[in-house]
């Protein structure tokens, strides 16, 4: 009788092992052999990589840490197939929190980081954490409000004006989550010697730019949002763009690969891939024309190869 | 209450259409969720009954242990694994993160104390001179599990439940192990999370209505299971 007691957990044991085998089946590495082409010398150890070079298929995968709003607009829906396709590289998007992805650039935990906060950026490019950093795009970010504009920010021309309105009346809905649309929101508060202490009814989510968002319509207050979130839920909420233009609002985004001389396990070759096809031409025109068509405007300007200061000229 | 109606709505509508991205995604749920509460079964049952049955020191504080582990936050659970799996992490070498496997070791460890726990009361509540009385008539150890089990039917399959109830449900360690990736990690319930972020909401409360069908049917057949032996006994 034992004998067939054995013989069931014998078999639930075999049942247990071919089940580990699938589960794990389509997460390991892409298996895609590295391509032996004429033009492999492009995709290994280059230094420097040269005006377009021809991407290579060096298969693989990778981890790329990127931020939730840069998700949440779509845009790497669209291009990670066309990289896939271009390279053979399987590419993990990682979408978390500005703060959390230079983190993990800077624990090695990612191969390559797309954010948008050079402030918060910069630390880590000088530590030698993220190297052969590119300019990608741009987009801008808004304030928006309540219909009603209680602090009367509509029509005021400067910027450090608008943010003392706002703190006079509140109330002002911040992210609160280290994103780099919360740096952005803390630098304009400081750029207008104000302290968040003293900014009336500022209260902060820790969530995401559109659970912000909602907050913020709930109870009309002001919120900072990037324009491609508010535009894309628009629909939804009672908000209102109430002043947007200046230089001190861009939304500046920038790619980098993690620093492999510190990193051990990070895979260079799919990283630089990456950055290569972020700044190439085609990927380019792709970005300038994301959503072009819905939104009858860029959600996001194209910059690879320009000077950081000629951005929003 | 319009919103929950065209919710619905959408809900029958991707069902219909045989929406291919919904079934990978509900697919995958069962194969991790269903996995990560077998392996809970497999080690937890007999740790369940051996700490049931067992008669050592410190044998409260062990249990005392297991029942805290029952109210595990998941997104703790899920920040610890991330933490041991990352590669700055000591088992990132491994290249377990962002992989279905790391949310079934992480699912696991939320669903594991859970079996234990529950076995261990189910066993206890058995007559106590039950075992001996097997051992008596010629049992062998394993046989005695076995049999043991069955007898304690009711309780076990309340923990099979009650773990795959926890694991199905739960979002934060799915998302943190996970990583939320469309093709290979992404859940129902991470799904929803995406695209609640997305201001979907008619496909959100969809998925939701999909997972808890799901989680109902699963839940009936282990009910009718176990159910079914109380009504053969006339009781």
């Amino acid at each position: 009788m034992t004998n067939r007691l054995s013989l069931l957990l014998i078999a639930l044991a075999a049942l247990l092992f071919p089940l580990l085998a699938a589960c794990g089946g389509d997460d390991s590495p892409a298996a895609t052999p590295t391509k032996a082409a004429g033009t492999t010398a492009a995709s290994t150890e280059a230094p420097k990589p040269t005006a377009t070079p021809e991407p290579t298929k060096i298969g693989g995968s990778m981890i790329l840490a990127t931020t939730t709003s840069t998700q949440d607009s779509g845009l790497l829906d669209v291009l990670m197939p066309m990289f896939q396709k271009q390279t053979g590289i399987d590419v993990k998007v990682i979408a978390v929190g500005t703060g959390a992805a230079l983190q993990m650039g800077a624990k090695g935990d990612a191969d390559a980081v797309l954010v948008h906060a050079p402030t918060s950026e910069k630390p880590f490019v000088d530590s030698g954490d993220l190297i052969e950093g590119k300019l990608v795009m741009h987009n801008d970010f808004i304030l928006v409000g309540p219909s009603s504009d209680p602090a009367k920010i509509k029509g005021l021309k400067d910027l450090n004006a608008a943010m003392t309105a706002i703190a006079a009346t509140g109330p002002f809905i911040s992210r609160g989550d280290a994103s780099g649309t919360n740096t952005a929101e803390l630098a304009l508060w400081k750029a207008a010697n104000l302290d968040i202490k003293n900014v009336k009814g500022r209260e902060e989510t820790g969530q995401g730019m559109l659970a912000t968002l909602n907050v913020a319509d709930q109870k009309n207050a002001y919120t900072l949002s990037d324009r491609a979130t508010y535009l894309a839920n628009k629909k939804n909420l009672k908000l209102e763009i109430l002043f947007e233009g200046p230089k001190a609002l861009l939304n500046i985004y920038h790619v980098y690969v993690v620093n492999p001389a510190k990193h051990p396990g990070v895979k260079l070759a799919q990283a630089r891939a990456f950055v290569s096809f972020m700044v190439a031409p085609e990927t380019q025109k792709t970005i300038a024309d994301f959503k072009k068509a819905d939104y009858g405007q860029s959600l996001f300007i194209a910059d690879a190869g320009k000077s950081e200061d000629s951005i929003g000229n | 209450m319009e919103q929950l109606w065209s919710g619905f709505v959408e809900a029958l509508r991707l069902i219909a259409n045989r929406d291919s991205e919904l079934w990978d995604v509900t697919a995958r749920t069962i194969l991790v969720s269903g996995f990560a509460t077998l392996l809970a079964m497999v080690i937890g049952v007999p740790v369940g009954y051996v700490l049931a049955r067992g008669r050592f020191q410190g044998r409260t504080v062990v249990l005392g242990v297991v029942n805290t582990g029952m109210g595990l936050p998941p997104v703790v659970v899920g920040l610890f694994v991330w933490l041991m799996l990352v590669r700055s992490g000591p088992f990132g070498g491994f290249e377990l993160i962002y992989t279905k496997r790391a949310m079934v070791i992480a699912q696991f460890l939320i669903a594991g104390p859970m079996v234990v726990g529950f076995t261990s009361a189910a066993v206890q509540a058995l007559p106590e001179e039950l075992p001996d009385l097997l051992a008596v008539l010629g049992a062998g150890r394993l046989r005695t599990l076995w049999i043991l089990c069955r007898e304690a039917h009711l309780g076990l399959l309340s923990a099979i439940m009650a773990g795959f109830g926890a694991v199905v449900s739960e979002v934060g360690a799915s998302m943190t192990v996970g990583g939320n990736l469309q093709q290979s990690t992404r859940v129902l319930t991470t799904a929803i999370v995406t695209e609640t972020g997305r201001g979907n909401n008619d496909r959100a409360i969809a998925l939701g209505i999909i997972l808890l069908v799901m989680a109902f049917l699963v839940n009936l057949l282990l009910t009718a299971v176990q159910q079914r032996t109380v009504r053969a006994r006339g009781g």
